[in-house]
């Protein structure tokens, strides 16, 4: 009798777990669906937003006919790749070759999962933050990588090359600045990176990690002046020539995302992520993910233009610019950061 | 290097001045026409399709001189004539291969009768190969559609010629 009951327990608990894990799983999933459906549309409104700002500096129009103000320009392109042809190269790397954009736009979406829009609107709550996102955008060269090695071919191949030490040479110096950032933190946790800002965003302490931090974003996500790995006049298109149809738009998609979190990063480093500048009533009325959201979009901005303005770097001056000069001065200042904070005693104490 | 060089190089300074210059550009008026919609000014010696003219009475202008077929150097111009019954020497057959043609605008030059002309269209691409090769009918039909255009336009540039 008693062991009857015992199973009859064991199965009940059993189901029991089973509704729980199905519970979970579920509500995990309309989560990320809630977060990654809202980035891949922003994606493509960026898009539009890039390519009418670039025109805008030119005194072009830029796509305005599809939708309002061509708001819908960045769907028909979509569709428009969705029905293209994918050509894979008969010499090429096949699995390596049809993997390369997966990989590409999967660690894209990937990082946006410990990007906290306010206190407690965050996927994943975890301590080491940044280093999650640091340890996944450092994984990105590897799509890129994969891309011009399986292409088998000369131009994607020097891409490849080019933007592996292009983006290698640039997380060193992405590095030392986020350590200057920590060190004034006390915290890997992004959300507590916030909240550390609230007295003051350290975009006013820390301006010249700012914008140091600003360029080598710029390289990091292969923008211009640091376009090397795509140089149209000297390499085609790069890592993506062989590319074609959805396979070339998945490489676009991930390089924009990528875009994306670079501006949400450096808008919760620098600019105080979700809080509102001024404590009075206009600026608390705007609720905290559309002050993180309004951050972006003013980094994109600055973004976009700095394309429409710069002229491409020449492959040496890059290098020179990642090791001579942004190392030993994000180096120096990560010195004088912890120096000042041990001096006047403000380290952070947990 | 000189330090007033070093410090424009640390601030940045030719960068946010290029980024002012940006800034204030974007806000001023666009040099680009939306084009389906709205289209730029024409020339009126604009060199595109071409059209055969008549007189207002509806007779053909063209008399099978043969001189556009002669000077055409892309050879796109095929002409074959007769007598016709009151005795007026006129085409039976005047093909241009619009393929062929380099949009030159010597056979208008060279005709006395500003019979060839070529309009002001640019839009008459198409779909194959062979609506490109313009037969006579083709060419009056054309030449019937546009007239008042190319009228205006011949008496418009007929000053310069």
């Amino acid at each position: 009798m008693s062991v009857e009951i015992l199973e009859l327990n064991q199965k009940r608990r059993g189901q029991k777990d089973r509704v729980e894990y199905l519970n979970i799983l579920f509500s995990e999933t309309y989560k990320i669906l809630f977060l990654l459906l809202p980035v891949l549309v922003s994606v493509a409104m960026i898009v539009w937003l890039d390519r009418r700002i670039w025109a805008f500096v030119q005194k072009r129009k830029g796509p305005n006919v599809v939708g309002p103000f061509g708001l819908l320009q960045s769907l028909a392109d979509a569709l428009k790749y969705i029905f293209k042809e994918i050509i894979i190269p008969a010499s090429s790397n096949k699995i390596i070759f049809i993997l390369a954009p997966v990989v590409t736009m999967t660690l894209a979406l990937v990082a946006w999962a410990v990007i906290p829009f306010s206190e407690d609107f965050v996927l994943a709550d975890i301590n080491v933050g940044i280093l999650y996102i640091f340890a996944i955008s450092s994984l990105g060269v590897y799509g890129i990588i994969m891309g011009g090695w399986a292409s088998n071919s000369k131009y994607p191949f020097l891409g490849s090359i080019r933007s592996a030490a292009q983006m290698v040479s640039y997380e060193v110096s992405i590095g030392v600045i986020i350590i200057n950032v920590l060190l004034c933190v006390g915290s890997l946790n992004l959300g507590d990176i916030v909240l550390a800002q609230e007295k003051i965003w350290f975009v006013v302490p820390l301006f010249p990690m700012f914008v140091i931090f600003f360029i080598s974003a710029l390289a990091e996500t292969n923008r211009p002046p640091f376009d090397l790995p795509e140089a149209e006049a000297e390499l085609v298109s790069g890592y993506q020539t062989e590319y074609s149809g959805m396979m070339y738009a998945m490489f676009w998609l991930g390089e924009y995302a990528n875009i994306l979190l670079m501006c949400a990063l450096g808008s919760i480093l620098f600019l105080g992520g979700w809080l509102s500048p001024l404590d009075i009533f206009p600026f608390t009325m705007i609720p905290d993910p559309l002050w993180l959201i309004i951050k972006i979009l003013f980094l994109f901005v600055l973004f976009a233009l700095v394309k429409a303005i710069v002229p491409r770097y020449r492959y040496d001056q890059l290098m020179r610019l990642g090791w001579k000069v942004f190392l030993p001065i994000s180096l120096i200042w990560v010195v004088l950061t912890s120096g000042y904070l041990m001096y006047f005693d403000l380290l952070p104490k947990n | 290097m000189k330090i007033s060089r070093f410090l424009k190089t640390v601030f940045m300074f030719d960068f946010l001045r290029g980024l002012i210059i940006a800034i204030k550009e974007m806000f001023k008026p666009k040099k680009t026409i939306n084009y389906p919609f709205e289209k730029g000014k024409i020339s009126p010696r604009f060199r595109g399709e071409h059209a055969l003219r008549r007189y207002p009475n509806g007779e053909e202008r063209c008399i099978a001189c043969k001189l556009c077929e002669a000077v055409c150097p892309a050879q796109a111009i095929t002409i074959e004539s007769s007598e016709r019954e009151d005795g007026s020497r006129k085409t039976t057959r005047y093909d241009i291969d619009m393929l062929k043609c380099i949009y030159c605008g010597l056979c208008e030059e060279s005709c006395p009768v500003d019979a060839i002309v070529q309009g002001p269209n640019f839009e008459f691409a198409t779909e194959t190969r062979e609506e490109l090769y313009y037969t006579k009918e083709k060419l009056l039909e054309n030449g019937d559609r546009w007239e008042s255009v190319l009228a205006a336009n011949i008496k418009a540039d007929n000053p310069h010629r």
